[in-house]
């Protein structure tokens, strides 16, 4: 059920957050970087993980999964941490889930309809910062070929000279992508949680 | 009348009987087409969910049917059967009634070892929470055959109950399935006098 996916992200580091780091507060434990290193343009990596989860009614348990197969690239704007980006492709065939049934099912013309619609995608328009290592992300996904703004907070969580990681998280509604099959017993709400490595190029 | 008396079903048994009858179909029908046609997998999904508050619904009903076959009597059998069609129609009925339970209970169980731990939100109202069993896939196709088993034998043994049915009505031209279909008893006016020329005859047996 699911999802959209969206995601993603990143990007968007703020740079600031590396200032504050070069002024000493010691994220991750990294040498600070000089802004100049931070900014730039990174491939998302392979081995970022892309997960998801939908609650059910009644509290526990529900659907969880992940995807294996993505892309994408962001760039971090040096003087202007608002004006940096991010464009992410997903492709949901390779959605991952406790058991092929569900996959099946995830695939299928019922949810991502994989066959007609093979990526989806998330394409930024703004990014502002909101905390010292943290920022939010805007920007249209598009899934079953339906486009919506989302929204998804990204918080930077190491970095070096050749790669910058962020965990991303965002709720997304299923249902104004066509994807309303299963509520109420699974929820609208498709959370995801992120964990995305970029490499700079 | 609510009761059954000896001489006819009451309205209750009647409304029972045939509210009980239109599920089990109606569920055997979304059964075959959810399980063995290739449909939409959104729809066969929603499919799954009604199949199951319905099963409920006529889970809950056949056991009241039981409860009020056990407290209430039984209208005395028409004398228009043998003793071994009386036997026989005995046994179908008591088969029936038996089978209006356990196959919805199969159900449940396919549900409950599921590994896909589906909720039962019954008509999306309350959660109907799982028996408590083991999930496991080898378990979840073993209920799921029983299930299906115990429909079809259902579904053989309804058709043989509506065949005996019609076969009173038409061709014995006896009382048996009109006193399903009003109650009260059903004297002379009802119709369909025997041959025999007696017209009280009248009512026959469909017992339970």
């Amino acid at each position: 059920m699911t999802s959209s996916g969206k995601q993603s992200m990143a990007v968007t580091l703020p740079l600031s957050l590396l200032a504050l780091a070069l002024a000493g507060t010691p994220v991750a434990g990294a040498k600070a970087p000089a802004l100049a290193d931070a900014a730039g343009t990174y491939r998302i990596a392979s081995s970022s993980r892309i997960q998801f989860s939908v609650g059910q009614v009644g509290g526990s348990g529900g659907i969880a999964g992940s995807f294996t197969k993505f892309s994408g690239i962001f760039r971090i704007d040096g003087d202007d941490v608002g004006r940096s980006s991010v464009e992410f492709t997903l492709f949901p065939e390779s959605v991952r889930s406790t058991e092929r049934r569900i996959e099946d099912f995830l695939r299928s013309s019922a949810v991502f309809d994989a066959a007609n619609h093979r990526t989806v995608t998330f394409r930024s328009t703004g990014v502002s910062q909101t905390g010292p290592d943290a920022a939010t992300i805007e920007g249209v996904l598009t899934a079953r070929g339906k486009s919506r703004k989302e929204r998804f907070d990204v918080r930077l969580t190491d970095w070096n000279r050749r790669s910058i990681s962020f965990t991303i998280r965002g709720s997304i509604r299923r249902s104004p992508y066509g994807m309303t099959v299963g509520t109420p017993i699974y929820s609208n709400v498709v959370e995801f949680d992120m964990n995305i490595r970029g490499q700079k190029r | 009348m609510l009761r059954n008396s000896e001489n006819g079903f009451g309205t209750v048994t009647i409304a029972l009987h045939w509210t009980i009858a239109v599920l089990i179909l109606g569920l055997i029908l979304a059964g075959f087409v959810m399980r063995r046609i290739e449909i939409d997998p959104g729809l066969q999904f929603s499919l799954y969910q009604w199949h199951k508050s319905f099963g409920f619904t006529a889970l809950g009903l056949a056991a009241f049917r039981m409860l009020w076959w056990l407290v209430e009597t039984s209208p005395a059998a028409s004398p228009t059967l043998g003793p071994m069609e009386h036997m026989a129609a005995r046994a179908t009925h008591l088969s029936l009634i038996a089978l209006a339970l356990l196959v919805p209970l199969s159900g449940w169980a396919v549900v409950s070892v599921s590994t896909l731990a589906i909720p039962s939100f019954y008509f999306n109202l309350i959660i109907i929470p799982h028996l408590p069993l083991p999930k496991s896939g080898t378990s979840e196709a073993f209920w799921a055959l029983a299930h299906a088993m115990l429909a079809y034998v259902t579904l053989g043994l309804v058709a043989i109950h509506a065949a005996a049915a019609f076969y009173h009505h038409l061709v014995r031209r006896d009382l048996v399935l009109i006193r399903m279909l009003r109650s009260g008893s059903m004297p002379r006016t009802g119709s369909t006098v025997k041959t025999s020329g007696k017209d009280d005859t009248v009512v026959e047996r469909k017992r339970i």
